[in-house]
């Protein structure tokens, strides 16, 4: 017989090869994950919803209501198996909101909301305290069955005392547990890898006691088959409405338990470990209810009437004398309520710390918990204190509801509990138009009527409820009786708290929504939830401290260059005094890497970011708002610069053009210098030689006087050419006076082709004119203009060089303005020399021509004078310029 | 192969993942509904149906669904827009 010692020696043997399982597990995953973080852990770890209950309760449900234990995991298997309706959707939306409770969850859907989130921490809180006693109930009843078995020694121990001790064992097992460290992502992949072993330990254990039964006991498949027909529960006796109640409550519940919640979301590695656990939990659900009615009737054919059902998985191997299996057995057991326990207080912890403890320490100390970098410490400590608050409800919940109830009773009141959450949940993921105001009020409704009808009345008459209420109703109201409440008597209690709970619930929940409308940041949240497929990629795994600092390297590298970060980076670890390492993102580290990055990429941004990689901080609204604005005037700033830089360019091109002309011109001036001598020089030269001839005397009369006619001439040439330059300086600097007066066209082209055709021997160009140049009158300096048409004229005359030389004139009127087109049919101004025949000292080669190259610099000059222009028409077939003059000189121009 | 053959082969693919997807979203449905026919079976009198009876239909069941479960999610391991390459 094993003695109460030799229990209690298993017990902490068995805690410490746990405490060596997550250590190892937590070593390895700091190492980077290996098998680790695979799909078979996940579903093993998914394996906490089996706790005590399944363990020893399945058993005494079984034989006191038959096939109905059933409905607990038929429940959880058609959401598993219906994965892609539900879980994917919570999955990616846990991973890509970096959810990390779901408490968390609900306030994050519903605009971050802290009210909503200390509302479901408290009904989270509130519906595991009977659970959490169930646990402790099993372990007590366990260690009493062993101590009657052992004799009068250890049963003088009050189950109360046992329970006590269990309670405060479990509470620093947790706290040893869950809150060595704290992970930014709230993960815990020691005590998941912990619960993974548990998992097979209690597995293994109901499987080694149902084929003992089915083998050792009884006479095999058959015989069981026969003795179970012949039974008490032998035939199908179940009240459908519980059927599918309690179907539909542990599905609810395995969605809403927060410790399920814990391993299914924030724990998940990787999304594609849940299609594995899609057919592998159900798997294990079943083999886990596989035996538990072969059990259940062997218990109820071998023990004495009136053993506690619950315990018949104990009770049976003990009474054939196998203490090795009920050993295992009990180990099974325990396993089951630790590991149910310590998942719950962790996610539990979570909550309490998170949405209640911190807001309020906060609030007390200002704020100014980032400088003085002891959050952590606080964080730990208030998680450690809820650890032992939880685990302290439930004792009290243990001893207030006496003990004396069956272990699947107690469980359905916290499912029931945890199911408020569900239609918060389910519209929070699917619906749009879930607010914030119809989670909040559906969730109390659904609070209130279930504590009003299931957990309240669960302790027993007169322990809270008075009988009177439980009787009479409260204040006496027949309607508000906790077991028929608005007078529908006859329903099964259960059914009817669940009905009226969740019914009220959802029905609150859907008419607040509609009529509520939603804050912008809910609005946002909401389309992020519904459309998380279409928002997130599918995340890969999960980062440590590592790859947190990496990331943030390499987002550093690219916003600040590589350089300059690794400096960075490499001086905040040489300041952390883990020199040749990555630093660690400490607050302080990501202070000084957010100043930086603000620098490049504004505030909003770079907090943005820094909060992305580091996780827990999802980006507000008021972020994206900031980085909205930072980033138009940045397009506004970079706009500006481009039209600068665009003016730029283009006063640069100018410049380099201008640039050009005046090296052309430089050129040109340099030729007309020495052209302008030339030209002086011979007519001197002349003058001088014939001016010595005629003063040596001893000429003829014809020899003199021909003599001094080419000394005349020579005169008159030099005097052209200076005319010529001072016309042109007089010109130029505007003060010259027009002599304005009314004259026809036709005169002045008349004079004008007269005068070319004097001055250059009037031979062979033909002139035609076009357009209605008879009728055309103009106010206007006729001599000016008239030398501007012999210039052009005598032009043609000089350069074209067309075998049948012609130049046609045309005149067009536009307005009030006269435009007169003087094309020939020669070859034309090549194009390079088309924007220098109006400079002065122009000339086009070194032609025939004769003259100094300042006609056409002339021409333009009296133009501007006459408030006109002359230009070079490109494209004409030969050399074409076109003057264009006002109809009517303004006398104000002069 | 040309460019439009491999564009219905694509096509396919497709197509057989949408029905697989179905599949799996009817999985559930049809799951509760054979789990619902136990309501139909009386429960007092002299015809109501043994208990063993009973635990081979709901186990049945349950085998039946694991078993599809499994051959879907095997099914659905290979989609490449959805999953990383699986590590090794």
């Amino acid at each position: 017989m094993a003695t109460l010692n030799v229990l209690v020696a298993v017990c902490l043997a068995y805690v410490a090869v746990l405490f060596l399982v997550a250590f190892v597990a937590e070593r390895a995953a700091a190492r980077g994950r290996g098998w680790l973080g695979g799909p078979w852990v996940y579903t093993l770890s998914l394996s906490i919803y089996c706790t005590a209950w399944t363990f020893y309760g399945a058993v005494g449900y079984a034989a006191r209501s038959g096939l109905e234990y059933l409905t607990i995991y038929l429940g959880p298997t058609l959401v598993f198996v219906g994965w892609w309706w539900l879980l994917r959707k919570l999955v990616r939306i846990g991973r890509a909101q970096r959810v990390t409770s779901i408490a968390d969850l609900i306030s994050s859907r519903f605009g971050k909301s802290n009210m909503l989130a200390v509302g479901v921490t408290i009904l989270s809180v509130i519906a595991a305290t009977p659970y959490i006693a169930l646990q402790l109930q099993s372990v007590t009843l366990s260690f009493e069955v062993f101590a009657r078995a052992d004799g009068g020694a250890a049963a003088s121990s009050a189950p109360a005392s046992t329970a006590f001790w269990v309670a405060v064992g479990l509470a620093v097992f947790t706290v040893l547990f869950g809150t060595r460290n704290l992970d930014a992502n709230e993960r815990h992949h020691g005590v998941v890898m912990a619960i993974a072993v548990e998992a097979v330990v209690k597995l293994c254990a109901l499987l080694a006691v149902g084929v003992f039964v089915i083998w050792g006991v009884a006479g095999g498949v058959g015989d069981v088959m026969t003795r179970i027909d012949a039974s008490e529960i032998g035939h199908w006796q179940m009240d459908g409405g519980r059927w599918a109640t309690l179907t539909f409550l542990s599905a609810a519940a395995l969605l809403c338990l927060p410790r399920m919640f814990q391993v299914m979301v924030v724990e998940n590695d990787e999304e594609r470990h849940l299609r594995t656990a899609s057919w592998a939990f159900p798997l294990y659900l079943m083999l886990m209810s596989l035996f538990v009615v072969p059990i259940a009737v062997v218990g109820l054919d071998l023990m004495p009437a009136g053993t506690n059902p619950d315990l018949f998985v104990l009770t049976v191997p003990l009474s054939q004398g196998q203490d090795g299996l009920a050993m295992l057995s009990f180990i099974g057991g325990f396993s089951s309520a630790t590991s149910m326990v310590i998942v719950a207080a962790i996610a539990l912890s979570t909550m309490v710390s998170n949405h209640i403890v911190m807001p309020i320490w906060l609030k007390l100390t200002g704020g100014g918990a980032i400088v003085s970098g002891d959050v952590r410490h606080v964080v730990l400590m208030a998680r450690r204190v809820s650890i032992a608050g939880v685990v302290f409800l439930g004792y009290l919940y243990y001893q207030l509801s006496g003990g004396g109830a069956a272990l699947a009773a107690i469980g359905l009141i916290s499912f029931a509990g945890v199911a408020q959450v569900l239609p918060a949940l389910v519209g929070g993921i699917f619906w749009r138009g879930a607010t914030r105001a119809g989670a909040l009020a559906g969730l109390t409704v659904g609070f209130a009527v279930w504590l009003y009808t299931m957990f309240l009345p669960s302790f027993g008459q007169g322990v809270i409820l008075p009988a009177a209420v439980m009787q009479e109703g409260l204040f006496g109201l027949d309607w508000l009786r906790p077991r028929a409440l608005f007078g529908i008597d006859g329903l099964d209690p259960l059914v009817h708290a669940v009905i009226w709970s969740v019914g009220l619930n959802t029905l609150v929940f859907l008419a607040v929504s509609l009529a509520s409308f939603p804050s912008p940041l809910e609005r946002l949240q909401g389309a992020q939830f519904i459309n998380v497929f279409q928002h997130s990629q599918s995340p890969g795994g999960g980062f440590g401290g590592t790859a947190e600092a990496e990331d943030l390297l390499i987002m550093s590298q690219r916003i600040l260059g590589a350089r300059e970060a690794q400096a960075l980076f490499h001086a905040e670890a040489a300041r952390q005094g883990i020199e040749g390492y990555l630093p660690d993102p400490t607050p302080e580290f990501l202070q000084v890497l957010e100043r930086e990055l603000s620098g490049s990429v504004g505030a909003a941004t770079a907090h943005a970011m820094v909060g992305q990689i580091v996780g827990g901080t999802t980006v507000s609204v008021e972020d994206l708002m900031a980085v909205a604005d930072e980033t138009a005037q940045m397009m506004e700033y970079s706009s500006k610069l481009e039209a600068q830089s665009r003016e730029l360019s283009r006063t640069a091109r100018q410049l380099r053009e201008a640039n050009e002309k005046l090296t052309r011109l430089s050129v040109q001036k340099d030729a007309f210098l020495s052209q302008i001598s030339h030209e002086l020089r011979t007519p001197m030269t002349s003058i001088r030689s014939f001016s010595e001839i005629l003063r040596e005397g001893g000429l003829e009369r014809p020899e003199r006087h021909k003599y001094a006619s080419i000394i005349h001439g020579e005169a008159i040439r030099l005097t052209r050419l200076l005319d010529d330059l001072l016309d042109l300086s007089v010109l130029e600097d505007g003060q010259v006076s027009l002599n304005i007066r009314r004259a026809r066209l036709a005169d002045l082209l008349d004079q004008a082709e007269a005068a070319a055709g004097a001055a250059s021997g009037g031979t062979g160009l033909e002139i035609r004119r076009d357009g209605p140049v008879d009728q055309v009158w103009i106010t206007t300096d006729p001599d000016r203009l008239s030398q501007v048409f012999i210039n052009l004229i005598s032009n043609a005359r000089k350069y074209c060089d067309a075998a049948g030389p012609r130049l046609t004139i045309n005149v067009t009127q536009a307005g009030e303005r006269l435009m007169i087109d003087f094309v020939d049919n020669g070859s034309g101004i090549p194009p390079d020399a088309q924007d220098l025949v109006f400079e002065k000292f122009s000339r086009i080669g070194d032609q025939k021509a004769g003259g100094a190259g300042l006609g056409l610099a002339i021409c333009r000059e009296i133009m501007a004078r006459l408030g006109g222009s002359v230009s070079y028409l490109p494209g004409q077939g030969g050399a074409a310029f076109r003057v264009i003059l006002p109809l009517h000189q303004a006398m104000a121009a002069q | 192969m040309s460019r439009p053959g491999n564009a219905l082969f694509l096509e396919r693919r497709t197509y057989r993942r949408r029905r697989l997807v179905d599949a799996a979203r009817f999985l559930p449905i049809l799951g509760a509904v054979l789990w619902s026919v136990p309501l139909l079976w009386s429960s007092d009198g002299a015809e109501t149906v043994p208990t063993s009876r009973a635990i081979l239909y709901v186990f049945g069941v349950w085998c039946f669904l694991i078993v599809a479960a499994f051959l879907l999610s095997t099914r659905l391991r290979s989609d490449p827009p959805e999953e990383p390459v699986e590590r090794p």
